[in-house]
């Protein structure tokens, strides 16, 4: 929900769960993301289930339990969303200490808290144990159009120059004096973005030349993928199939 | 037996802006050649034909006797190593592997001696402990660096650096100088910091207006007062190139 | 606007996915042996500028602000199909990399932010171009109304995709009135920042503004004009007003509160400093009986806002620049 953020989550370690191919890895995410969404709303048993996965993943990785709270602090605008709905429900109200809530909304809301926590506590998970580049990789082996890695490859590597040029314009700017109060306020900052967009695309033209210089004929050649093994996959998408598990019996049930 | 020899090559930019003026010079191989010129002379321009990025409207350009045109291309591009006067143009993957991979990926070299290459490049500049950083992440001097070896793994015959020594602090630039002087590549440093041609190239040619108006042993042109001037380069001040005894 | 796991189901989610799939692989196509082989840093460095630019917050009225989706930009400056690749490209990697939006509802989220903005500003900014008389005031007017609609286009894809397949049981028509209202706010904001940003480009590079590419156009002034600013706010409170007495009846009255966390928490990036927002945040009048009377009233109490501080703006900035 938020605008942008210059650093990714990466936690730097060498945990087991580092070590998994980022192909793997996203994967697992998916069908992990995957069975959550789909458990019905009642199945609280179901999410205690996803979270102990969640948390013996958490304990793998190394990452420090901090870390991972406060980045998935993300998710907080959502929650506050999804804690009104009790108030706002339809159909019969249970007493709630001093209030008369929406059996429904309360449902509701922790259906929303539930499955959006848990989701991006995985993606946080990802996100926290894999390089940048590696999810690159993966996600070519994962047959995404070599050109859709490329210029996603291009827009992470020149990311932090483009918001980095862009941040010392908006800081010139307030040390003389510049504070914006509406949105017609932000004329010189939008035009200091089409200044930006404009220097931008002539880098572009420069790396290309660059990229001509060191015989590129246009075909994106993309480097060879070490082999995953079938341990690999099997100890990747584990967590998944668990939550797969839970999720049918929980429907089933 | 010449590396490169240009002979009378012009350009015009497409909006008009005529840039190069039957630009003619020859450079042996081996040798270490610094190319001077104020702002706007267009040493950027014609570095960028050596290797057939920009295409002359007439002239010739050719490289151990194998003439430039659409079937040499190729070739030509592994022989000249371009390294661009910003290094964050230049480093355009997200690691420095990667990156110093994709010239011998692109000239077709097999997967195993690409690694190889790597490798070797990038100890030749000392950053092999670099390999799985992020090029943004890098210092000035490490970027120019790994710049460097991204041309060297392609095994360039002419080592061609516009600007080296922009935005490198004095310790970056030392090192740069000692780690020029030891790479036994034929080289062309287009700047106009005078100390470090001085310092690195026994001969520089200046360019002035899209031609060649100078060419000679470095410590003479830089002794000529009238030409510097008449040209904007200066030299810093105190530096005495007569007092100095040149490589 | 990047939608969270577990608001819309899996179903449609999955829906969403197949269709956003099916936009990429035509942009794709579209694009072309061009985008393969050229336009690949350029591409990669416009992604990079989109990423850069929705870090843009803007104070848009009642104590909200917006952020710049950037979609209706990219496509007057890229083309359509070009413009879409870079902001869907932006949308997946938030995801992956900062766990911004859910990975399931990734298919509605490059749906929404990126093929919708794109698609909606491109068709909007060539339509206006078409009837508008080929000048520079006619590039901006176009460009503002471009970037307003594909907001408002976005927020009713997501309350489309909701309407099929929302979860939490937060009634539709609530969401609607929120999302639609909002962003109609929100659409002024991106819409003066996209026609600037526009301007900018097409007074130093008129050859990069793709939009205008086959159109001559006389050469312009560096700077948009205040007659053009004035152009676009009247412009802008036009499709506002528009937008309230349309939409706002369809919506019926909403319960109180839901809509004001909408605003200022949920669906759109709240401003810091106005953690609960205005006095109109949750666009209901108070005390007036008839809710949809108090919806429409509301929403155009706040247009009215908005175009008062618009003007009281653009007169300090015409008195800064004669100072
Ligand atoms: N893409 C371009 N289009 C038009 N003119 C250009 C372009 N690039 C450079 N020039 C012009 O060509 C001249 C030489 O530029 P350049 O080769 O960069 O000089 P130098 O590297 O010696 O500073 C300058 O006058 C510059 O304005
Ligand atoms: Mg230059």
């Amino acid at each position: 929900m938020s605008g942008g953020h210059a650093h990714a989550l990466h936690f730097h370690g060498h945990s087991p769960i580092h070590r998994l191919p980022a192909a793997v890895k996203l994967v697992g995410l998916l069908a992990f993301v995957l069975a959550v969404v789909a458990t019905p709303a009642g199945a609280v048993w179901a999410f205690s289930g996803y979270t102990v996965i969640l948390m013996v993943l958490l304990v793998l990785s190394e990452v420090p339990a901090r870390f991972f709270l406060t980045r998935l602090a993300i998710d907080l605008p959502f929650i506050a969303f999804a804690l009104l709905l009790p108030f706002v429900g339809e159909g019969p109200r249970v007493e709630l200490g001093p209030f008369a809530v929406s059996a429904a909304g309360l449902l509701g809301a922790w259906n929303l808290i539930a499955k959006a926590t848990l989701s991006a506590g995985a993606s946080v998970l990802l996100a926290a144990t894999t390089e940048v580049p590696d999810i690159l990789a993966g996600l070519s082996r994962l047959r995404v159009p070599a050109v859709l890695v490329a210029i996603a490859s291009f827009m992470i590597r020149y990311l932090e120059v483009v918001a980095g040029e862009f941040r010392r314009t908006r800081i010139a700017m307030a040390a003389r004096g510049y504070k914006p109060r509406s949105a017609l306020d932000w004329k010189p900052v939008a035009v200091s973005a089409g200044a930006l967009f404009i220097r931008s695309f002539e880098r572009g033209e420069r790396v290309y030349q660059a990229m001509l210089a060191r015989g590129y004929d246009g075909n994106w050649r993309t480097g060879a993928h070490e082999p995953i093994t079938r341990s690999q996959w099997l100890a990747g998408l584990l967590p998944g199939i668990v939550a797969a598990t839970i999720m049918l019996a929980s429907r089933l049930l | 037996m010449t590396q490169l020899s240009v002979s009378d090559l012009s350009f015009s930019y497409p909006d008009g802006t005529e840039v190069l003026k039957q630009v003619s010079l020859a450079i042996s191989p081996g040798e270490r050649v610094g190319l001077l010129g104020p702002n706007g002379a267009g040493k950027t321009t014609f570095v960028l034909h050596l290797n057939g990025i920009l295409r002359a409207s007439s002239g010739t350009i050719s490289l151990g006797g194998m003439t430039l045109s659409d079937q040499t291309l190729r070739e030509i591009r592994r022989r000249v190593g371009l390294v661009f006067q910003d290094p964050d143009d230049q480093l355009f993957m997200p690691t420095v592997f990667a990156d110093v991979a994709f010239g011998p990926a692109n000239f077709g070299f097999p997967p195993e001696q690409v690694e190889h290459r790597v490798k070797s490049a990038l100890e030749s500049v000392g950053e092999w402990h670099l390999a799985d950083r992020a090029p943004h992440h890098l210092s000035g001097g490490e970027r120019r660096k790994v710049a460097i070896a991204t041309v060297l793994a392609s095994d360039s015959e002419l080592l061609v650096l516009d600007e080296p020594t922009s935005n490198l602090d004095p310790a970056g630039r030392r090192e740069l100088v000692a780690l020029l002087s030891l790479l036994p590549t034929t080289q062309l440093i287009v700047t106009h910091d005078l100390p470090f041609v001085f310092e690195l190239c026994p001969r520089s040619i200046i360019m002035d207006g899209g031609r060649v108006v100078a060419d000679g042993p470095t410590g003479e042109l830089l002794s000529n007062r009238q030409l510097l001037a008449a040209h904007r380069l200066e030299l810093p001040f105190g530096f005495d190139p007569t007092n100095i005894a040149p490589r | 606007m990047h939608v969270p796991d577990g608001f819309i189901n899996v179903a449609t989610a999955a829906g969403a996915g197949v269709v956003a799939v099916s936009g990429l692989g035509a942009s794709l196509r579209r694009t072309g042996r061009d985008l393969s082989e050229r336009q690949i840093p350029f591409a990669g460095l416009t992604a990079a500028f989109i990423f850069a630019v929705q870090m843009l917050n803007f104070p848009v009225a009642a104590g909200t602000s917006g952020h710049l989706l950037g979609g209706s930009l990219a496509a007057i400056l890229l083309g359509p199909w070009l413009g879409a690749l870079a902001v869907a490209v932006v949308v997946f990697m938030q995801a992956l990399m900062f766990a911004d939006g859910g990975i399931v509802a990734l298919g509605l989220n490059v749906l929404n932010m990126a093929l919708v903005t794109a698609l909606v500003g491109w068709g909007v900014f060539r339509s206006v171009m078409r009837v508008l008389p080929r000048r520079s005031s006619a590039v901006m007017i176009a460009s503002m109304l471009a970037g307003a609609t594909s907001v408002v286009a976005s927020s009713l894809s997501f309350v489309f995709q909701y309407a099929i397949g929302g979860e939490g049981g937060a009634p539709l028509q609530s969401v609607f009135q929120a999302m639609v209202g909002v962003h109609s706010l929100i659409g002024i904001g991106e819409g003066v920042i996209t026609a600037v940003a526009v301007g900018a480009v097409l007074a130093v590079r008129p050859d990069l503004v793709k939009g205008v590419s086959d159109l001559q156009l006389p050469r312009l002034a560096t700077a948009p004009s205040r007659k053009s600013i004035l152009a676009f706010v009247t412009g802008g409170l036009a499709i506002a007003l528009a937008l309230v007495f349309l939409v706002a009846p369809l919506a019926s009255g909403a319960p109180d509160g839901l809509e004001r966390v909408a605003i200022d928490n949920g669906f759109i990036e709240s401003a810091q400093e106005h953690p609960l927002g205005g006095p109109l945040a949750d666009y209901s009048v108070s005390g007036i009986e008839n809710e949809q009377t108090g919806a429409v009233l509301a929403g155009a109490i706040g247009v009215g806002a908005t175009f008062v501080a618009g003007l009281i703006a653009a007169t300090i900035l015409r008195r800064r620049r004669s100072a």
